[in-house]
């Protein structure tokens, strides 16, 4: 990725703007603070952070309507964010406590929210992709025009059932926008050394599937391609590939020598094509915001943030006896449509 | 009384559930236009319509992950694997996804979702169309496995199975289809038609998934047996005259301890049999679970009768096939203290 010129004023609110620069910044304190409290021993096991690739699920989101869903894999702390879902659950579900979202049955990489459409949060390389597209097929099948974002990323690009479900999605048009998260590295393998042809947003080609190549550090580009796919799946004419390219400044999980790439790479993407920067500098010279008042904003996140850590270590640990529920439903239940 | 095979009365449960729910979906490879590898969805989509009843390309991972996804969205995906040796692409999104959907959402997503198979050897199809890999799904909390042994049992089980909450393994005895069989492979084959378990209710009845069957009460020893093995088991009862108590446990998940309880303690005598390989078999866990409850009870070791630890053979199936003979020299063994 070339180094981003000098941010012109494009076509955008100042309202709209501020809007991502608190969601962006709201995912990258919150993935900070989750560092912190894995470092503390408060959250135990793995945990997938989601900084530097900010961009791409609150540029996606922005393309969102209330009903369409999501689903991604492990790396889902920042999907959660960006689709509203509440700090305070997420945070707690990473502690393992009560208060989370799957009441610590789930943990980092296993939480969900009917009321935001989030359906995980799976920890299973490239198996939510089938689910995905099976949403969408509850969804057409209701014709209730609504559209799955089924997240993936480019390690998961080499798994069989991708492309078992990209024949399938074409074969019933189903709507779909299947997002690849390109963040270059699949945990320590450089996609150079895994992946035969680098151009995954190609990879529906041969289903008929159209995609395009996305610069998943400008929150605006990204919105622009969602709200291009998201329009291209309503309409009934199927899936749609977007491959947005992106960058994670931490390592794969929480024990991740990061030995794969150099400390330069990493610097140089932070500093000169940082998602959260490049708002910054549009809100700046646009003279959309003061620095006093992105400060506001810094300070409000930052309570947000500090509040869900609090919650996150006062909820109590769950009952022993949630070891047995959920396992089966207790009472039979009823068709959906 | 109307009379049906096995395929007809699994046919006819699918036809009453789809007819009255519009969120009950039957798909799989060949089940659509051309009816099912073994007949058993003929008819359903003229009837029923391409949306709801519907072929798919030959990809079993993507078929169950894209039915978990719409389980999720409430729809009652039956899903037809066209033989239980094709399930393993897709153990995946049946043990990881389909079976603990609901408890690591602490119940916000379910999958009410069947998967059927033609499991069980017999019918001369070497080692990738004769397994039976019933114990590798008995492992997995979230599952419910089913394997009916007559034609008014399968179609009462699979309309339980697609009104069950749970996911639910779905196994069909293939060498049961067209009759019952009582292991004299080179004589004719007596059809369901007079057969008493052919006699099939119409419209709608559910069988209770968990519920045992005491298919003949006797009181020498008690043999636990399911599917084909039932036959082979009354079969041997009627070669030895050992007075036997059969029960077919329909249900291996969750198991009918109760029954099998109370016949042992009675008996005081038990043999095991199934199709599947040995070590590691539903047999030992039936073993375990009698040897904990009836102990005091059992007057002589318990016995078990299964497939050899062996592939599937294809010239020597029949020394494989734990037939009759087998089961009489373990009746005679269990009753020699």
């Amino acid at each position: 990725m070339a180094a981003r010129k000098a941010a012109a004023a494009p076509n955008v609110s100042a309202e709209e703007l501020l809007t991502y620069y608190r969601d962006m910044l709201l995912i990258r304190r919150f993935e900070e603070k989750a560092g912190q409290l894995y470092g503390m021993g408060l959250i135990g096991g793995f945990c997938h952070l989601y900084i530097g690739q900010e961009a791409v699920v609150v540029g996606l989101e922005a393309a969102a309507e209330e009903g369409d869903k999501r689903i991604t894999s492990y790396r889902d702390h920042g999907h959660m964010l960006a689709c509203g879902m509440d700090p305070n659950g997420v945070m707690a579900e990473l502690t393992g406590r009560e208060g989370g979202y799957s009441k610590g049955k789930g943990g980092s990489m296993h939480m969900f929210s009917r009321e935001k459409h989030f359906y995980g949060g799976h920890g299973i390389v490239g198996a939510q992709v089938p689910l995905g597209a099976g949403l969408a097929f509850a969804d057409k099948y209701k014709g209730n025009g609504r559209v799955t974002f089924t997240y993936f990323g480019d390690g998961a690009a080499n798994q069989g059932q991708v492309y078992e479900t990209f024949n399938m999605a074409a074969l019933w048009d189903l709507p779909v926008v299947f997002v690849i998260e390109n963040n270059q590295y699949a945990m320590g393998t450089a996609q150079k050394r895994s992946t035969s042809t680098p151009e995954l947003y190609t990879r529906g080609a041969a289903f008929g599937i159209k995609g395009e190549i996305v610069d998943g550090m400008d929150v605006l580009a990204v919105k622009a391609a969602g709200e291009k796919a998201v329009k291209h799946c309503r309409s009934g004419k199927g899936p749609y590939i977007l491959e947005i390219k992106t960058y994670r400044y931490r390592g794969h999980s929480m024990s991740d020598p990061a030995k794969y790439r150099t400390r330069e790479e990493v610097q140089k993407m932070r500093e000169e094509r940082d998602p959260i920067d490049h708002v910054r500098e549009m809100l700046l010279t646009g003279k959309h915001a003061s620095e006093e008042d992105l400060k506001a904003i810094d300070k409000e996140i930052k309570k947000i943030v500090g509040d869900s850590a609090d919650f996150a270590r006062n909820s109590p640990e769950p009952a022993l006896e949630e070891l047995w529920t959920d396992i089966y439903a207790d009472a039979p239940t009823e068709g959906a449509v | 009384m109307p009379r049906m095979t096995m395929i007809e009365a699994l046919r006819d449960a699918m036809d009453v559930k789809l007819a009255q729910d519009p969120s009950v979906l039957v798909f799989g490879e060949d089940v659509g236009y051309f009816g099912g590898v073994f007949r058993c969805t003929a008819g359903l989509q003229a009837k029923h319509g391409e949306e709801r009843v519907f072929d798919t390309p030959i990809n079993e991972s993507a078929i169950v992950g894209m039915a978990v996804g719409m389980a999720a969205q409430g729809m009652r995906p039956c899903v037809e694997v066209q033989f239980a040796d094709y399930v393993f692409p897709a153990y995946d999104q049946i043990t990881q996804e389909a079976a603990r959907l609901r408890h690591r959402s602490n119940e916000m997503f379910t999958c009410p979702l069947v998967v059927r198979m033609p499991t069980g050897g017999g019918i001369f199809g070497g080692q990738t169309h004769s397994q039976s890999p019933e114990a590798l799904f008995t492992h997995v909390a979230g599952l419910k496995v089913v394997i009916p042994s007559t034609p008014y049992d399968a179609k009462g089980l699979l309309i339980a199975a697609i009104e069950d909450p749970d996911p639910v393994i779905f196994l069909e005895p293939k060498r049961l289809y067209n009759g019952p069989f009582y292991g004299d492979h080179s004589g004719k084959s007596v059809g369901w038609a007079k057969h008493p378990a052919g006699e099939v209710p119409e419209g709608h009845y559910a069988i209770e998934i968990g519920k045992a069957d005491v298919r003949r009460p006797g009181s020498d020893v008690t043999i636990l047996a399911y599917g084909t093995m039932v036959y082979i088991a009354e079969a041997a009862v009627e070669q030895s005259g050992i007075d036997a108590e059969i029960i077919d446990l329909r249900s291996l998940l969750p198991l009918d301890l109760e029954t099998i309880k109370a016949s042992v303690e009675k008996t005081g005598r038990c043999v095991v049999v199934h199709e599947a390989t040995r070590t590691s078999g539903f047999g030992g866990e039936l073993i375990a679970e009698v040897q904990e409850a009836c102990f005091w009870h059992l007057k002589s070791p318990l016995q078990r009768v299964t497939g050899w630890d062996a592939p599937y053979p294809h010239a020597t199936e029949w020394d494989y096939f734990p037939g009759p003979d087998r089961v009489i020299r373990a009746l005679h063994k269990a009753m020699e203290d």
